[in-house]
């Protein structure tokens, strides 16, 4: 909600963050993986990440013995939303839909 | 949006909003009406505890509106307060400003769907009422309108890089 996009925007708002969360758009990574190539050590890295899920923008899971992290969408959305009004976003999405199904209906004609 | 909206003007318990959609006024009426989960954002504004996978409303006065979980569970939004098929709807929205239910909160959307031409009609709503919010209206407003404007945005950035 709207405190969730404030969170979004505050986790982004740090610079080494942002890079995490950019690195992390090109496909999951776990902390060690992360780490190799930046400037920061992996216990850094790892509460970056806290911050980042605890505003839904990086999701974690466990594979074998390994976590990984991953891009959450719904963290965008949420600031997407913000910047939109909820209004605007319910309805752009409405008139897509709508759009969708007309064109469906004449196909079927 | 992609389609100019209205101006939600000055009045400080409404929200308005005016979208035009290429699609006939019955098939705007039907996504709008029985297709919500094709386009209500479930996953953002989902109110009760299970996550959302549909929101239904029931088609006559006095119907519920509700959102159903992905354990068979609801959580009511409001209520019909006009059902007139294809051109007119008022719901109520009885969710307060913390997201949660609240049956006696009863603010009012109301959606009008004009035919402009065959494949083309104007959906105009207004969420109005807010001044049920008390002391959030204002807030509650925003978040309906237009929260963010660029202006906040950089202003937070800004705080953030500063600290």
């Amino acid at each position: 909600m709207a405190t969730n996009a404030e969170q979004v925007l505050d986790a982004l708002g740090d610079s080494t963050r942002r890079a995490i969360f950019k690195r992390l758009r090109g496909g999951a990574r776990s902390v060690g993986e992360l780490a190799d190539g930046m400037d920061v050590s992996r216990p850094a890295v790892s509460q970056h990440l806290k911050v980042l899920k605890e505003a839904r923008l990086v999701t974690d899971r466990a594979e074998g013995t390994r976590r990984l992290y991953a891009v959450d969408s719904r963290g965008i959305q949420a600031a997407k939303t913000w910047l939109d009004g909820f209004w605007n976003d319910a309805l752009e999405a409405f008139k897509q839909a709508a759009e969708r199904e007309a064109v469906r209906e004449r196909e079927r004609r | 949006m992609t389609e100019k909206a209205m101006s939600s003007g000055t009045d400080p318990n409404s929200v308005r909003k005016m979208l035009v959609v290429q699609a006939p006024q019955a098939i705007a009426w039907r996504v709008f009406t029985e297709k919500m989960r094709t386009w209500w954002p479930l996953s953002n504004y989902k109110i009760g505890k299970a996550n959302a996978v549909d929101a239904i409303i029931e088609p006559r006065i006095g119907g519920r509106w509700y959102e159903q979980g992905d354990d068979g569970s609801t959580c009511d939004w409001g209520t019909v307060l006009a059902w007139e098929p294809t051109s007119r709807l008022v719901l109520s929205w009885d969710i307060d400003a913390n997201w949660q239910p609240d049956p006696s909160l009863k603010t009012e959307i109301e959606v009008r769907f004009i035919a402009e031409a065959d494949n083309r009609t104007r959906v105009e709503l207004e969420h109005r009422k807010l001044d049920r919010y008390g002391e959030r209206r204002d807030e509650m407003r925003r978040i309906f309108d237009t929260e963010g404007d660029w202006g906040r945005l950089l202003e937070m950035f800004g705080r953030s890089a500063a600290a």
